[in-house]
């Protein structure tokens, strides 16, 4: 395996559980104790209500393309292996995440049901991904 | 409270941008935009009191009014950064102002410039960014906006046509713009179509060109504005406003935060969009303008598309818009793509716009934004007869 070249996640103290749980492959969410809002990503107060009451969930995994874009010329050389899909996936449970879509770019659709994959793209480090559901 | 004419716009410089920046630097061309403004307003350096100045992506600095107002050699009662991405030279206007009515200072020198230095994009400053956006290669502002573009297709029915016509017609503005980094040569929608496409649904022609350039804008009480030279452009309305910062956790994508400022901006004024004689609208992309005419209200939320195509958005047309071209056509030298703006808005309610001049401009509708669709800055100025 080549080395892995691009930005890596450099978890915070605030969003460390969220990359441990991807290492096991799970995605968790932070959820408010006060509104119920589930939060993505990591924060230390509830940006809905302000509460300090935030627990972590394990969530379902499934969502919908909310919108994306096939990067066909990145603005960044550690992405040179373009095209990749970018996309914002909308969470069952509400909330919306950057992440890729692992599937031809011509099979990608706005609306599109998508489910949570990971890919561990070092010994250190699983990105939250999706595939076509 | 309202600063509805407290203060105006009394004198503009800018330069025409170059592609590769040389032996240039930033606060070099601070130096010749604000001297050519100065001068513009009919005033001498020792008349500027305020400073409010754009951090240069290419000579980035913390603690930086002083030390450009130091290079400048101004001496000054108000000084500060105004950080708000490509909202910050109309954000400028405001701020101007409201020093101004708060007896602070008389004269604000706004400016902005800086350096297109070829090659890698930087990665993301902000460590949310690093770590939620960077790992999947969102990156640099094209990824938000064609998202944006994917969204209103699918949401209003917008088409690529509908987006390139933004582009052509601002072309076809530029073409009389000396100034202009792009105009030697007349697009049509085809042209734009057939640019690359560098990421879905986005083309080559709808993606702003970096350069590098400058620009200010002198902002004056309405004593100091007496003795201009120029007639005084007053402000007669602002709002801003912000809901996020990367497009992912904006509350809608497609609808923008550029809705409030605008209400606010024309609320302060007493007017309202069909009262304006120019748009102004920021443009990063194609689909920037079209949501920008629809959340500011100059025709109904999804139907952006529609009225870019029965209207004619040239200097000569039933609605001018970007007259200057636009940044599409004049370049975006940093943060002064987005003065571009402003001082286009300025030199025709002036009526200094040369071949492209709209007869009669008396009103115009400005509006900055930053980041990706994040910070939204929006104005209303005024020539009183
Ligand atoms: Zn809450």
């Amino acid at each position: 395996m080549s080395e892995y070249y691009k930005p890596l996640p450099k978890p915070s103290p605030t969003s460390r559980p969220f990359w441990e749980a991807a290492r096991r492959h799970e995605l968790t969410l932070q959820r408010c104790g006060a509104c119920r809002a589930y939060i993505y990503y990591p924060r230390d107060r509830c940006p809905k209500c302000f509460s300090d009451k935030l627990a972590w969930e394990r969530v379902s995994g499934r969502g919908k393309v909310y919108s994306f874009t096939v990067v066909r010329r990145a603005s960044s050389r550690a992405f040179s292996d373009a095209p990749y899909v970018l996309a914002i996936v909308e969470l069952a449970e509400g909330p919306r995440m950057t992440s890729n879509i692992m599937a031809a770019p011509e099979d990608v659709r706005v609306e599109m049901p998508v489910e949570v994959c990971f890919d561990d793209v070092t010994p250190d480090h699983t990105l939250v991904k999706f595939k076509p559901a | 409270m309202s600063l509805k004419g407290k203060a105006a716009a009394i004198g503009i410089g800018e330069l025409k941008p170059v592609k590769e920046p040389g032996d240039l630097t930033a606060l070099g061309l601070m130096a010749q935009v604000a001297a050519e403004a100065i001068a513009d307003a009919g005033l001498e350096k020792k008349d500027i009191d305020g400073f409010l100045v754009g951090v240069p992506f290419s000579d980035p600095g913390m603690i930086y009014p002083a030390s450009a107002a130091e290079v400048l050699g101004l001496n000054v009662r108000m000084l500060n950064q105004v950080d708000i991405g490509g909202a910050s030279p109309a954000g400028m206007i405001w701020r101007a102002a409201a020093a101004i009515d708060a007896g602070m200072c008389s004269a604000v020198l706004c400016i902005v410039a800086d350096l297109n230095k070829v090659g890698d994009q930087r990665p993301p400053v902000i460590s949310v960014q690093r770590e939620f956006e960077a790992p999947y290669g969102n990156i640099g502002a094209n990824c938000g906006y064609a998202m944006i573009a994917h969204r209103h297709m699918h949401e209003y029915g917008t088409t690529a046509r509908q987006m390139a016509k933004v582009a052509v017609d601002q072309r076809t503005s530029a073409l009389k713009n000396p100034l202009a980094t792009f105009n030697d040569k007349a697009l049509t929608i085809d042209d734009v179509l057939n640019s690359r496409m560098i990421v879905d649904p986005l083309h080559l022609y709808e993606i702003v060109s970096p350069v590098s350039g400058g620009a200010a804008i002198i902002v004056a009480s309405p004593e100091v504005a007496k003795r201009a030279k120029n007639p005084p452009i007053w402000l007669l309305g602002a709002g801003e406003y912000a809901n996020h910062s990367t497009i992912t956790y904006a509350p809608s994508i497609t609808e923008s935060p550029i809705k409030p400022a605008a209400a606010a901006a024309f609320k302060m004024a007493g007017l309202q969009p069909k009262d304006m004689d120019i748009a102004c609208p920021y443009d990063c992309y194609t689909i920037t303008v079209i949501v920008t005419l629809e959340d500011a209200g100059f025709c109904k939320k999804g139907e952006g598309g529609p009225f870019v195509m029965e209207h004619d958005l040239t200097y000569a047309g039933d609605f001018p818009c970007n007259t200057h071209g636009g940044q599409l056509s004049f370049g975006q030298p940093g943060l002064a793509g987005g003065m571009s703006h402003v001082t286009e808005a300025i030199r025709q309610l002036m009526g200094r716009g040369g071949e492209r001049q709209v007869k009669g401009a008396a009103l115009g509708y400005v509006n900055g934004n930053g980041g990706i669709m994040s910070e939204q800055s929006s104005l209303v100025l005024e020539r009183r007869s």
